[in-house]
């Protein structure tokens, strides 16, 4: 080759080093700055996974114990001597429903009078005599409304009366509390809950096995309570979530689904359709305080429903649940191929004959997922139903959705704020123990129909 | 056509230029590739293929869709390393080194061996930007002078300077298909590889644009290798020095354009070019 | 018959009336065999029998229902004494009270004569009304059976009309879902108005101090109504949530769909999910329990005075709430970058966070700030957090370690517990409903015509 090309090669040749060494001298940073960004992105889904499990083990850790509850296994014996009242009116033929209530309440005032704090007592002071002239310091052991769960027994059975029946009975809360070593052991006297001769014989009980932490079934079976903190569940709250769920599912699903099915195949494509649409999107994204606020100014001050019953909360909560339910079925609609409408169309169906029969059984188990998901969503919400008058406490277990009643997030949220902060905090992570567990049931149910019926096209 | 004239005399002589690859002796292999298989999962979609790719040929491969023809391309810039469950074996070699060598930097050989698309995807950026991504991230230059020289030089290989040289800051999107495509060669060009590879260049753009790029093709021989894939037979004879029928994953059969088209050795390749499968 | 039993009796009557329909058109086709003579299947015709006897029938229950309380009380009031001076609560409490006269159940002691006269005429009046509606209700339902029935025929085209039916049924519903956007605008419009008749519009907007003492009735607007200190404690909580919740969510949506192997996606992406499930009020007792006298303790080690319910408290908490959100709808941004554009860059040379950071960041940018707009509307939209863990402090400052109050807490104070609807205290709330309300709208309709036209870019 003559020189002038070889000159020329060389040279390109030399450049070409030039430039590679130039690359090779950026790549470590490069590299090192790739090794940086991948890292941060790893740190970032390990906080996100760790910001899970530390959610769940501190309310684990918290909740659990609050099942097990400090519990007297005494025998009662239901002294006829101290229990004197009559047989239980029963209605006559012809007896009208005022003068027959008024009897009854008779009765219950009969049964109110009996003393059945002795008979508590008793069990008691049969085991240890000696305590006979520290009864108040003995009352003081059980949660207070232990003693109507006796009369309660008698009156579902008036013959238990003179009998003796073995029962687990709850302590009161500030004994289990100090059982459980929940309160500074060195506090003061001024700043214990329990005066000292309580402590003192609830140590000595526990020592001798009466007083025992056994689980209850207290915080799923009883209602909220004020006076017996111990005996406090969410059997109420839980019948109000019921109520509203039903509501919600009986009410929103269907008007939901109507919906999506009229706007996804019936509606023309045209300016109003599409403002529909973004009508309800704006609604999926409205915060569930306002719906709250609707609530309030609707259905209790325009049409006078009455406060704080789950007919209220379940009409709040349908709307609420409305627009996630109609883009889920919307979803749904979509994802089946025109393929299956044109075949039926074709057929000779007509178009309510194609939803109807085809097209919609196709799209139910994404139907029956995204309801079950709004349906979870609308379980776990708590402002809306604070402003329409749930914030009160309530004492019994509603028996018609027109009653007053709470919720369980409700319920969640008037337990924390309890001033009994050392018994209540692990109850309201038990609650939420219950809450969580309810909803994730539901989720994984979603998750399990979408496994099952799902169709890939 | 293309604007290649020279610079008047009275301008200086720029600092920085896109380089030339440097001419090496003839009969070097460029690349060499031996018993190349590449796997999809439990698919086998190269099925040992074994050539040399010569220092400043254009090669085109061809063949029936399917053939593997791009798999195999990707194959020599390790771009199928970006595939999920992408797996080859064998050996590429780029001037004597194995590509697959574990401690050969990706980053690095992708600088070397560039890459131009069936689709042109320039990025949403403005024209100049599409340009010098290129030179900037490799760390190439460091005054913003010897960058606008790389872009000019780049542009002006690549036959587009005329047509842009007053809206490089407008964003390369708004471009016609060909003058993107011809953009997305510049944006390659500007990081100074030793080989092109080109994966149907020319099946989204229309036949005008279509022969201003394979008039640059055959500019650009003159500088860099070429390994051209195309489904056109026609711009295959047109461009290419040497030309790879691909069938199913095999290689058939390497030999000079001519000669492929008109008598090739094995009765595949004449089937094909013969239109009796497509 | 009570209204439950009415109800069941004509639901009776409709499927009765079902297989009239059903069976009659059965006689017209001529048997078995000439079904094919008829327009439609059997079963529309029975439907159509079945829908004139229902629906006239319903339309009269459900419309005799609403009016006749309102006639009777109109009807009973009008001779009542004293009528004239009670209010609208007096008048309840008096319809109740007769109510409960009437069936039983108060003392006959305390019962005035003005009163017993009233409840007997009360019993009258409903039980003549519950007689006419059953009546009416019956005579529809048997008219409309008659005619329908009347009207068969092999030519009717029943199928046509009870999908007609069936139209108009999906068509309401679907309208009750933009009623609830309209009684939302409307109910809150309302009340809120009423409420600036109390207190001025602009001392509400632009005023700096939150303090609506509950007054007693009739003492009228007592105490500040500034909206202020709740708007700067809401985007202080807001901001803090968004600084935690943005880059976490981001990164872990770039690493989730650029780094990690499928596997980890497959079990990292449902348990980050599970934060998105989970009830604000138990990120609200995790804030106030665990958060909160983390955050303080930390800030006794370095010496810097934190409060355990704080805007730091709450934001951090409800940031962690939004994680999945951002982290979900980023995913969703960045998959929609077409890949060649990543091909493009990689093909160049580029490493992955560059080509992440340099090419298909900037191109998802709208979508990304599209996102970001719909978190900051959630974050600020939210209210159990807020409630439990931020203190109750309505005061305007910038401190994220204080306790701040926000527009969203402020709606439950002042709707809870026992408030005189009609007072400033209680309307106020519907007032910062209302600007709630604007303020998510405003942002929700943004980011979705942003994350539309991004879309649109690369369809």
């Amino acid at each position: 080759m003559s020189t002038p090309t070889d000159a020329a090669a060389a040279a390109a040749l030399s450049a070409h080093e030039q430039r590679t060494a130039r690359i090779e001298k950026s790549l470590r940073r490069r590299h090192a700055a790739e090794r940086r960004f991948r890292a941060f992105g790893l740190a970032a889904v390990i906080a996100g996974l760790s910001f899970v499990a530390i959610l769940f083990a501190s309310i684990l850790s918290r909740g659990l114990p609050a099942f097990w509850q400090a519990t007297l296994s005494v025998d009662v014996y239901f002294d006829p001597e101290v229990i004197k009242v009559s047989d239980r009116p029963v209605r006559g033929a012809r007896e009208a429903p005022g003068a027959f209530h008024e009897r009854t309440m008779a009765w219950r005032t009969e049964l109110a009078m009996v003393n059945w704090n002795r008979l508590l007592e008793d069990s008691v002071i049969r085991l240890k005599p000696e305590l006979e002239d520290s009864r108040r310091d003995v009352r003081a052991l059980f949660t207070s409304s232990e003693r109507f769960r006796l009369r309660d027994r008698v009156i579902e059975d008036p013959s238990l009366i003179g009998k003796t029946v073995r029962m687990n009975l709850l302590a009161d809360a500030n004994v289990d509390v100090w059982l459980r070593g929940n309160i500074d052991r060195s506090l003061p006297d001024s700043q214990q809950q329990l005066r000292a001769r309580v402590r003192e014989l609830a140590d000595k009980l526990h020592e001798e096995g009466v007083i025992a932490i056994r689980f209850s079934r207290a915080l799923f079976t009883n209602p909220d309570s004020r006076s017996s903190p111990a005996s406090s569940g969410l059997a109420g709250a839980f019948m109000g979530s019921l109520f509203m769920m039903l509501i919600v599912i009986f009410l929103s699903v269907p008007v939901a689904v109507a919906s999506a099915i009229y706007l996804e195949e019936f509606a023309p494509k045209n300016r109003m359709t599409d403002l529909i649409e973004v009508n309800i999107n704006n609604l999926a994204a409205v915060p569930s305080i306002v719906f709250g606020l609707l609530g309030a100014a609707v259905f209790i001050n325009w049409i006078k429903l009455p406060l704080s019953a789950p007919l209220v909360g379940g009409l709040v909560l349908s709307l609420m649940t409305l627009p996630t339910v109609i883009i889920a079925t919307r979803a749904a609609l979509k994802a089946i191929p025109p393929s299956i409408r044109q075949a039926a169309l074709g057929l000779g169906a007509s178009k309510v004959q194609t939803v109807f029969h085809h097209v919609l059984p196709l799209a139910r188990p994404g139907i029956l997922t995204g309801s079950i998901i709004g349906v979870a969503q609308a379980l776990g919400e708590t402002a809306p139903l604070l402003l329409i008058g749930m914030s009160a406490f309530v004492a019994n277990i509603p028996s018609t959705p027109l009653e007053q009643s709470t919720a369980l997030p409700v319920q969640i949220y008037l337990w924390q704020g309890n001033e009994l902060r050392n018994f209540f905090e692990a109850r309201t992570s038990a609650a939420i123990i219950v809450l969580l567990g309810l909803m994730i049931s539901l989720n994984a149910l979603a998750i399990w129909l979408r496994r099952k019926f799902e169709v890939r096209w | 056509m293309a604007d290649m004239t020279a610079e008047p005399i009275s301008k200086p002589k720029p600092a920085f230029e896109t380089l030339r690859a440097p001419a090496a002796e003839p009969g070097v292999a460029k690349m060499s590739a031996r018993d190349v298989r590449v796997f999809y999962g439990e698919t086998e979609a190269i099925k040992g293929v074994s050539i040399d790719i010569m220092q400043n040929e254009v090669i085109a491969f061809i063949g029936p869709s399917g053939c593997g023809k791009s798999t195999f391309l990707r194959a020599l810039n390790r771009m199928n390393d970006t595939i999920e469950g992408c797996r080859v074996t064998g050996s590429v070699t780029l001037d004597g080194k194995n590509i697959y060598d574990p401690s050969l930097d990706v980053v690095l050989l992708r600088a070397q061996v560039g890459m131009v698309f069936q689709k042109p995807n320039p990025f949403p950026k403005s024209i100049y930007d599409n340009i010098a991504y290129g030179p900037r991230i490799h760390g190439l230059v460091s005054h913003r002078s010897e960058l606008d020289e790389i872009v000019e030089q780049s542009l002006r290989r690549a036959g587009l300077w005329n047509e842009v040289k007053d809206r490089l800051h407008q964003p390369g999107t708004g471009l016609s298909g060909g003058q993107q495509q011809r953009l997305c060669i510049a944006r390659a060009i500007a990081v100074s590889p030793q080989m092109i590879l080109m994966d149907e260049p020319c099946s989204a753009l229309d036949p005008i644009a279509t022969a201003k790029i394979e008039e640059l093709i055959n500019e650009l021989s003159a500088q860099y290798t070429i390994a051209i894939v195309t489904h056109s037979m026609q711009q295959a004879a047109r461009v290419s020095h040497r030309t790879a029928y691909f069938h199913l994953g095999d290689l058939i059969e390497v030999n000079a354009t001519d000669k492929v088209f008109t008598q090739p050795d094995h009765e595949l390749t004449e089937a094909y070019i013969t239109g009796r499968f497509g | 018959m009570s209204n439950l039993v009415l109800i069941a009796v004509l639901l009776a009557l409709t499927a009765v009336a079902y297989q009239i329909g059903l069976s009659r058109s059965r006689v017209l086709a001529g048997g078995g065999r000439g079904s094919s003579r008829l327009h439609s299947r059997p079963g529309y015709y029975g439907a159509l029998v079945a829908l004139w006897c229902a629906l006239p029938a319903f339309a009269i229950f459900i419309v005799w229902s609403w009016i006749e309380p309102l006639i009777v009380r109109s009807m009973l009031l009008a001779d009542f004494p004293g009528v004239a001076e009670m209010s609208s609560h007096q008048l309840d409490a008096l319809m109740r009270r007769l109510h409960s006269i009437a069936t039983g159940f108060v003392d006959p002691a305390t019962v005035q004569p003005a009163e017993a006269e009233a409840a007997a005429r009360m019993q009258h009046l409903q039980a003549i009304g519950q007689t006419a509606k059953i009546g009416l209700m019956a005579v529809f339902a048997i008219v409309g059976l008659l005619y329908a029935r009347s009207r068969l025929a092999p030519e009717l085209r029943a199928r046509n009309q009870v999908e007609k039916v069936t139209r108009i049924a999906l068509a309401v519903c679907s309208g009750i879902a933009i009623l609830t956007t309209v009684g939302i605008v409307l109910s809150m419009f309302g009340e809120a108005m009423r409420f600036f008749s109390f207190v001025s519009p602009l001392d509400f907007f632009f005023g700096t101090k939150w303090d609506p003492r509950f007054s007693s009735v009739g003492t009228g607007a007592v105490g500040s109504f500034g909206l202020l200190p709740l708007l700067a404690g809401t985007l202080l909580v807001s901001a803090i949530a968004l600084l935690v919740a943005v880059p976490i969510g981001l990164m872990t949506a770039i690493y989730m769909s650029e780094y990690a192997p499928a596997w980890f996606r497959s079990f990292a992406k449902p348990v980050i999910e599970v934060l998105a499930g989970i009830p604000t009020i138990v990120y609200g007792v995790f804030a106030l329990l665990i958060v909160g006298p983390f955050f303080a303790s930390v800030g006794e080690m370095i010496g810097v005075q934190i409060r355990a319910t704080s805007a730091l408290t709450a934001g951090f908490v409800m940031g962690v709430m939004i994680i999945p959100f951002v982290s979900s709808l980023s995913d969703d941004i960045i998959t929609q970058v077409p890949r060649s554009l990543r091909d493009g860059s990689l093909g160049l040379g580029a490493t992955r966070s560059e080509t992440i950071r340099k090419v298909v960041l900037p191109a998802a940018l709208p979508g990304i700030v599209g996102a970001f707009l719909l978190a900051a509307s959630r974050a600020i939209g939210e209210t159990m957090i807020v409630v439990l863990a931020a203190g109750n402090s309505p005061l305007l400052h910038a401190n994220p370690l204080e306790a701040v109050s926000t527009v969203t807490v402020s709606i439950v104070n002042q709707l809870t517990g026992d408030t005189d609807f009609a007072s400033p205290q209680s309307l106020v709330a519907f007032a910062l409903g209302l600007t709630l309300f604007v303020i998510t709208l405003g942002l929700n309709v943004v980011a979705l015509y942003i994350v539309r036209k991004y879309r649109e870019q690369y369809e």
